[in-house]
């Protein structure tokens, strides 16, 4: 499904701010498969996420999903196969648009735009049905500029978003970061019930161990542009975040064991 | 005021209802400043004029002149979008550009269209004076293209340019090629501008080099003018509000001109366009500042 190999992106080349985001990053996900992924600030999870996407170029390496190379591939074009639900619930959705525009656009997704209704009755019926599954109200409200709405309330419609369309990779950014933890909760329990609906392969970059752990079926910890970690199956089902955590602080001990016999 | 300087005053202000709806899609729909107006306005007026002039049928001068005006935004959104060039700068150099090849296009300063044929006047019926038939035409034509917007903004890929504007990050993770959408969106901006250009010319006896000098100060004070006189977010409104907006802008030029007591005169047109549009930004933040102090 998504095969990522020897992925390198350097930032400010050959200044002193030089930050070499990714440096040799690789992971495959087969279909279908629910990947948390965890890393702390700077180990290059949003690079590697906004390098799928196709919004950062790689310097080198190779990214296929379903055995397609989309490494050149602008992110408009990779939109076809890629679902994505930001961070910032500002960024997934348009503030200037209505409730139905909105998920008119998504439902566009991967397709060609022509001079047809972006809005017909029909699919205003299908939304209305599809948020009325949110339990929120939204299902009144489909003429409502989307600004309107609370940050939980656009995740949750950015989810439905993502879902209209049958893509082939759901990414998901920190999606339940920037929200109170009630909402963030509600969010998350959503992600896992519409990734379940539509069996959909999916990435969700996350900082909570917690949540790495509690959702998803396989964890991956990246470090210093690379996946250090990888876990599923039976070694995940009995893990903590304690357990976790004590393999984080493992691998970065020996990584710095390694720059110091570089040093040495 | 008499009735011919106020239905003059209507003409102008329909022209220009064409000129802020090209705006307002630059500006407001896309979010980019286009100064472009200010030299694709003249070369609707020279285009249009000199074909006439040239012995072109007036009809078929227009609409070329409509279609020079968008191959003039398709520049500047090409300088934008593929070289990269910051958006208002892209504009400025395409409007200064526009001067030289706007000279080029007429031959001279000016080109008079005093006794050749305009749309206007072959559709002139010896029962109504001309001067009455002008504003008649153009409110036609202006419902016209306002129809044709709302229209266009609620399809599929009108719904895609807008969305380019308000948020091209997440246009693009949808899918929408938004440098496509910017170069449509200012080819449809800067040819509703080249037609108002072209019916203006032939509305006022013929085309000039300078009659473009701030034209978009005019098409954003008509913007505003609109917005603060009918505050929406519903497209089919803001198009009416700019609209209006631009005729509103027009009859106060025209009654600031034209009342002795003021003592204001032609030359003062552009201070008091800057005057006006002062105004009309500083009332609704006025507004919101005292609606604010109730609220506490």
């Amino acid at each position: 499904m998504l095969r990522a190999q020897d992925l390198h992106i350097t930032f400010n080349p050959g200044t002193p701010i030089e930050t070499r985001a990714l440096r040799g990053m690789s992971l495959d996900i087969p279909s279908g498969q629910f990947v948390t992924v965890i890393g702390s600030n700077g180990a290059g999870k949003s690079t590697f996420l906004n390098a799928v996407s196709g919004e950062l170029r790689v310097d080198s390496g190779r990214i296929e999903i379903d055995g397609i190379d989309m490494t050149r591939q602008p992110v408009w074009e990779r939109a076809r196969h890629v679902a994505r639900v930001f961070q910032d619930p500002m960024a997934g959705t348009c503030e200037d648009l209505t409730i139905e525009e909105n998920m008119a656009l998504a439902e566009m997704r991967g397709h060609k735009r022509g001079l047809g209704w972006a809005v017909k009755p029909a699919l205003r019926e299908e939304f209305r049905a599809q948020l009325a599954t949110l339990g929120l109200g939204l299902e009144n409200r489909l003429s409502d500029r989307i600004g309107l709405l609370s940050g939980g309330q656009r995740q949750a419609v950015s989810l439905l978003m993502a879902a209209l369309r049958p893509s082939r990779l759901l990414l998901l950014d920190e999606h339940t970061a920037a929200l109170d933890p009630r909402t963030a909760d509600f969010v998350l329990q959503l992600t896992v019930r519409i990734v379940a609906e539509h069996k959909l392969t999916t990435m969700m970059v996350t900082h909570s161990m917690r949540q790495a752990l509690d959702v998803g079926e396989r964890t991956v910890m990246l470090h210093q542009g690379k996946v250090v970690l990888d876990v599923s199956g039976d070694e995940r089902k009995g893990m903590t975040v304690k357990d976790l955590l004590a393999m984080f602080e493992r691998v970065r001990g020996e990584q710095i064991d390694d720059d110091a016999l570089l040093l040495g | 005021m008499s009735l011919y300087t106020l239905l003059g005053a209507f003409e102008i202000g329909l022209i220009f209802s064409l000129v802020a709806l090209g705006v307002y899609i630059s500006f407001r729909l896309l979010r980019f400043p286009d100064l472009t107006v200010d030299g694709s306005f003249p070369l609707g007026g020279a285009v249009a004029a000199t074909l006439i002039s040239s012995g072109s049928d007036p009809f078929l001068a227009t609409i070329v002149a409509t279609i020079a005006g968008a191959v003039a935004g398709l520049i500047t959104g090409w300088l934008n979008i593929r070289l990269k060039i910051m958006d208002l700068l892209a504009s400025i150099l395409m409007m200064i550009a526009l001067y030289s090849i706007n000279l080029r296009i007429m031959g001279k300063p000016n080109v008079p269209l005093i006794t050749e044929p305009t749309v206007f006047s072959v559709l002139q019926p010896d029962s109504i004076s001309d001067y009455v038939l002008r504003p008649l035409l153009l409110v036609v034509v202006v419902l016209a293209a306002k129809f044709l917007l709302d229209w266009f903004f609620s399809t599929q890929t009108g719904l895609a340019m807008r969305a380019t504007g308000s948020n091209a990050r997440m246009a693009r993770a949808q899918g929408v090629h938004t440098g496509l959408m910017v170069l449509g969106g200012m080819a449809l901006s800067n040819a509703l501008v080249g037609l108002a250009g072209a019916l203006f010319a032939q509305t006022q006896g013929g085309a000039d080099i300078s009659m473009g000098v701030g034209t978009i100060v005019i098409g954003l004070a008509a913007v505003i003018v609109g917005e603060s006189l009918l505050p929406s977010r519903r497209l089919y409104l803001a198009t009416i509000a700019v609209v209006v907006g631009a005729i509103v802008y027009r009859f106060f030029i025209a009654l600031a001109l034209n009342s002795d007591f003021i003592g204001l005169q032609a030359q003062d047109l552009n201070l008091v366009t800057a005057l006006l549009v002062t105004v009309a930004l500083v009332v609704p933040k006025l507004r919101q500042h005292w609606s604010g102090r109730k609220g506490i």
